[in-house]
């Protein structure tokens, strides 16, 4: 079995927060309303304190939520910009080339026109 | 300015890791040689003092368009270099964004492992409808907002290269 040591990098975490449908919902919850606490969060999920905690535990890892203390309030914020990077990075690259696929496809159809 | 009605709801946070010192990311946000080679291409001229002002002059395709002669003000609040910069943020272009006024912004950077810095960005937006959906890039034709700015930032100090530097050579 070949292994590559390939150390984990920001992608892959934010792929792996976001492979998840509660933790995809709970970044909708915070998208309708940021600045939420755990509480909040967790009585509007099937889910025990503790479950919801970990997926919180996930996301802060990749970076999608940022927490920030108001008095001895924990809020938890969606932070957009790995997502951002993620689409610079994955999702312009190939859209573009489709788009310019479809820009020769038209150009030639035209030609011939 | 008051803090006292802002609501925890009011305020969106922009956090990015980027792989260069608290000093090269404090340059690239204050200084004037630096930030208009990311983002939206636009220099930022601060006068780092409390009371101290901050224009943002509209690049040349901004001019082309016919924006003001300068689209975003405001005032420096606290200035501690290379850590932590807080001041007001007010866009101009658009009479409604004027009209919602100046709102806070605090840069930070915190120094980690492994020479990766962490830049939070945290928007005080109270009131402001639009300029919040321009700088959360919710708004379509504005541009990407923080996220686009900070992503492409990120990118210029890590490979040199960012959106700016490449339509500069296209």
């Amino acid at each position: 079995m070949v292994t590559y040591a390939r150390p984990v990098s920001d992608d892959d975490l934010v792929f792996r927060a976001l492979a998840d449908p509660t933790r995809r919902h709970l970044l909708d919850r915070l998208h309708a309303r940021d600045g939420r606490t755990l509480t909040e969060l967790e009585s509007e999920l099937e889910m025990t304190r503790f479950g919801v905690m970990k997926h919180l535990r996930v996301l802060e890892g990749a970076g999608l939520v940022v927490i920030r203390w108001q008095g001895r309030e924990k809020l938890h914020y969606l932070n957009p910009v790995p997502i951002r990077l993620i689409h610079d990075r994955w999702i312009d690259k190939y859209t573009e080339r489709r788009v310019s696929a479809l820009a020769g496809l038209k150009a030639e159809l035209e030609k011939h026109a | 300015m008051t803090t006292t009605t802002m609501k925890r709801e009011d305020v969106e946070v922009f956090q990015v890791s980027i792989k260069a010192t608290a000093q090269a990311i404090w340059d690239a946000i204050t200084s004037p040689d630096w930030n208009g080679r990311y983002g939206y291409g636009s220099k930022g001229d601060y006068d780092l003092r409390p009371g101290g002002r901050y224009q943002v002059l509209p690049s040349q395709a901004m001019k082309d368009y016919g924006s003001p002669d300068v689209i975003i003000d405001g005032e420096v609040l606290e200035s501690d270099p290379p850590r932590k910069l807080v001041q007001t943020w007010r866009p101009l272009w658009d009479p409604q964004t004027v009209a919602e006024g100046a709102k806070q912004l605090t840069w930070e950077i915190v120094e980690g492992a492994d020479g990766v810095c962490t830049l939070t960005v945290t928007h005080e937006l109270t009131n402001a409808p639009k300029t919040r959906k321009m700088v959360t890039g919710e708004m379509k034709e504005a541009g990407g907002g923080w996220p686009m700015i900070l992503g492409d930032l990120k990118r210029l100090l890590e490979t040199g290269a960012s959106a700016v530097t490449e339509q500069q050579q296209s």
